[in-house]
């Protein structure tokens, strides 16, 4: 059988034609395209004279709204395609999924960024509890409000060793993206504010690249199941390592970077022939249990003399409770754990969607059980995936985290469009490109200070909500779940998270 | 909104609760009748060398729990006494729970290796107060603790303080914000020979409670107060701190302020004891057997006066107390927030 048939794309944009400066031959929307979705159709204009208008081409249009946005004349809109089926049970997605298999396309079907599924987003049923005349709320204008965290191994009491520490003036750091996923303009700025701020970035797997390396201060590093770019000295030239176990938005799956995105800077900083597929392994190879991964820390330990703190990173899955428990007394210092939520270059679209657990049930319940066995003392716990606004941050906070990463809330004040093309190469905003001609798109300067801006007004949304409850020191809320309240949860959900419903 | 005063006699001299009463009376605005309460060390010099528990029992003197209790503290202790706690029903208190005294040692024999006779009695008080309608309302040596529901004057009255003496007493109005109003959540509250008297509401109530938590202490009374009384006990009991150590983990400096000064210990305390960090308002005075502290949160949203007249130190949330009962009192301030006011016994 010979498929004729086209499936068309979800979206399309379309051209104003009365506001559209293509009379004057602007192509701007063409140029900016990255996916080829606009090209220029011949027009006989008034006077005879053949002019060129965009035209959909009605193949690629993943409402990046690249077009929209550059649009000097403001010309463009993007829409979406009606419902492709009239089926109340086969909708479009599982149908177009079921095509795109079918078609030549074939394989399994990859997608970026974190899942898109309709699972309950726990961060809107929890609401903060404020104070109202017993308590006076504090106005962080008028009073010293404090933000700042300390992550790393502290002693249980007085007299214990405190080892090394991150400090983090807000408790927001970058979480790992590699370079080679991202473009390393955006590494440079995610470098640039988070020393300006006084936080922290994360490489992700992908190296460290020798222009960053003077933001060591700030940076953390990962070392992940492929190994790339480790080595003594990168390790020494961050502020603290990261084992990366798994990741939310693919739990138990490695990662693959195609080899024609390999250039000579990516395979420098992976220590990688130029060209060659970058495969990460689903497991580490050296460890296939706890035990294995405390020697690992302990390797790491070692080759930096034990000024780093250690991280371990893992995605958020049933058991992370003994799971935290075990890697704490492993000699982890930190432990990440990143939400089903978590965004990602490039995953297989049945992995994000279907796999792992939400962050707000994995930190809490890994809260408890350190604290259950007291030991949350000796390790921090950093909470991501799908955090998408200060509230979300302070919330994580209250379920028991010291601190959170997030990813896809810096590629968005970059100006994504959460598209989920990450894996193309042809990201239109230069961010998850290092294609030469899109990479210039992010211009560095730009690019720091709007990340400047975002962690700065997150930091001042957190103090203005802890003035609201009265908390002018931000450890006093860390697992203060007497601050939160669940709005439309049932009973199990409730003693999962710790809390009371509203009006409890 | 709740009031407190403190009277400290350094010198040992005992004076009867007539005094007491008479100063934390005249704040009368400041409660609401859903509660009050006393502390009075050097009370029962008899018994000096003896645990004093103090039990409240739901019910009258054939509260089933009793049995249970006693014949768990014959387990743990040698009782050389044990008696009703007298009290005098009148028209504005007619009725209350059963209270009972008992003095105690411990089983030597019990006391596990890693375990300080102290640790041990800790232990026995929050399995007493597991079980249901028994509570432990103090459990140090030549102290107790009298409170219950209702203006402090008239809780004074129902068990006749003015008949006991002692050279440190702390009185409680209440006005409940927070867990309702009944008889085991009227102030003080204690631990071993701890006593704490609070005004405030504290925000860092869930941090500090699973913090506790960790090391076997159970916040079976829901307050505020419980637990900064046992964050105190944690800190200097089983850590060792120093008292100005100790507030200064409740109420620490700005990490600005520790960054500035560049004082290392100050910030790994900080560091460390995050989770025991006292956010919201309070005034709070705090007694044990050898002295008392008196300390405010950072921002000084309640009010603590202090005053010193001889050898007896006045804490209050009102000045109006401290004039009741000294009224030409030679130095009288407001201690600043987070600035503790530490005042030993001599040797």
């Amino acid at each position: 059988m010979k498929n004729n048939w086209k499936i068309r794309p979800p979206f399309h944009p379309e051209f104003d034609l009365e506001r559209c400066d293509y009379r004057n031959g602007c192509t701007i929307c063409v140029e900016e395209c990255t996916f080829g979705e606009i090209s220029l159709k011949p027009l006989k204009g008034e006077n005879g004279n053949i002019q060129y208008r965009p035209w959909a081409n009605m193949t690629a249009c993943n409402s990046c709204q690249r077009c929209v946005k550059m649009c000097p004349q403001s010309a463009i809109h993007v829409v979406s395609e009606p419902m492709h089926t009239s089926h109340g049970y086969w909708r479009t997605e599982p149908v177009s999924n079921i095509w795109r298999q079918a078609s030549s396309e074939g394989g399994v079907l990859l997608v970026g960024t974190g899942a898109t599924g309709p699972q309950k987003r726990y961060f809107d049923h929890m609401m903060f509890d404020a104070c109202q005349v017993t308590n006076p709320s504090i106005d962080p204008l008028r009073e010293p409000m404090e933000i700042r965290r300390y992550l790393g191994r502290k002693a249980e009491r007085y007299g214990g060793e405190v080892a090394s520490q991150l400090k983090l003036e807000v408790p927001i750091m970058f979480g790992a993206m590699s370079f080679g996923a991202l473009n390393l303009r955006v590494q440079e700025a995610e470098a640039k504010a988070t020393r300006k701020i006084g936080t922290y970035w994360n490489t992700g797997e992908g190296g460290f690249h020798e222009g960053l390396r003077n933001y060591g201060g700030n940076t953390i590093v990962q070392v992940a199941s492929g190994r790339f770019g480790v080595s003594e000295d990168y390790m020494k030239s961050a502020a603290a390592v990261e084992i990366k176990i798994g990741q939310g938005a693919k739990p138990g799956i490695g990662g693959h970077l195609p080899g024609e995105k390999v250039s000579e800077a990516i395979s420098k900083t992976r220590m990688i022939p130029e060209g060659s597929d970058a495969l990460s392994p689903a497991p580490h190879h050296d460890i296939y249990s706890i035990e294995d991964l405390r020697q690992l820390i302990y390797a790491i330990k070692e080759s930096t003399d034990y000024k780093l703190p250690v991280s371990v990173k893992i995605s958020a899955v049933n058991n992370v409770a003994p799971i935290s428990s075990g890697i704490a007394r492993a000699g982890a210092d930190i432990i990440a754990i990143d939400g089903f939520r978590g965004g990602t270059g490039a995953t297989p679209l049945q992995i994000r969607q279907n796999t792992g657990i939400p962050i707000e049930l994995a930190i809490s319940a890994a809260d408890r059980r350190l604290t259950e066995e007291g030991i949350r003392n000796t390790v921090s716990l950093v909470a991501s995936g799908g955090i998408q606004s200060s509230s979300d941050v302070l919330k994580a906070i209250c379920l028991g985290a010291d601190a959170v990463y997030v990813g896809t809330p810096v590629l968005i004040a970059l100006g994504c469009n959460v598209c989920q093309r990450c894996f193309t190469g042809k990201c239109p905003y230069g961010i998850t490109t290092n294609r030469p001609g899109l990479a210039e798109r992010i211009d560095v300067d730009d690019a720091a200070r709007a990340l400047t801006n975002l962690l700065h007004a997150w930091g001042e949304e957190i103090k203005e909500l802890m003035g609201s409850m009265g908390i002018s020191a931000i450890e006093a809320l860390r697992g203060n779940r007497d601050r939160l309240r669940g709005v439309g949860l049932h009973e199990e959900e409730l003693r999962i998270l710790g809390i009371k419903h509203a009006g409890a | 909104m709740c009031g407190i005063v403190g009277i400290i006699n350094t010198d040992g001299k005992l004076i009867d609760g007539s005094a007491i009463r008479e100063a934390i009376r005249i704040q009368r605005e400041r409660g609401n009748g859903l509660g009050g309460g006393f502390a009075v060390y050097g009370l029962y010099p008899e018994n000096r060398d003896k645990y004093a528990f103090h039990l409240m029992y739901d019910g009258d003197q054939n509260s089933p729990v009793i049995p249970h209790v006693e014949a768990y503290l014959k387990t743990r202790a040698s009782i050389y006494q044990s008696e009703q706690i007298p009290v005098y029903p009148n028209d504005r208190i007619s009725k209350g729970p059963y209270f009972k005294r008992y003095f105690l040692k411990p089983l030597k024999e019990f006391i596990g290796p890693e375990q300080t006779e102290e640790d041990y009695i800790v232990e026995t008080v929050m399995t007493i107060n597991k079980m249901d309608g028994a509570f432990v309302l103090s459990s140090g040596k030549n102290m107790g603790v009298f409170k219950g529901v209702g203006y402090p004057e008239d809780i004074a009255d129902y068990f006749r303080i003015e008949d006991y003496e002692g050279y440190t007493w702390i009185a409680h109005n209440r006005f409940p914000t927070n867990t309702p109003g009944w008889w085991g959540g009227a102030h003080p509250f204690t631990i071993l020979d701890k006593a704490v008297v609070h005004n405030g509401e504290i925000t860092s109530y869930g941090t500090n409670v699973r913090w506790l938590e960790m090391f076997g202490y159970y916040c079976m009374y829901q307050t505020d107060t419980e637990v900064i009384t046992y964050i105190y006990d944690k800190l200097t009991r089983l850590d060792g701190l120093t008292k100005e150590d100790a507030c200064y983990v409740m109420a620490p400096s700005l990490w600005e302020e520790i960054d500035r000064t560049n004082d290392g210990k100050k910030r790994y305390l900080r560091q460390i004891y995050g989770p025991a960090i006292v956010n919201g308002p309070f005034g709070i005075v705090l007694t044990h057997g050898k002295g008392a502290i008196v300390l405010n949160d950072r921002n000084k949203l309640r009010p603590v006066v202090c005053a010193k007249d001889g050898n007896t130190y006045y804490a209050s949330s009102e000045e109006c107390s401290i004039r009741l009962l000294s009224p030409d009192v030679e130095r009288i301030w407001s201690p600043k927030g987070g600035e503790p006011v530490i005042i030993d016994f001599p040797q």
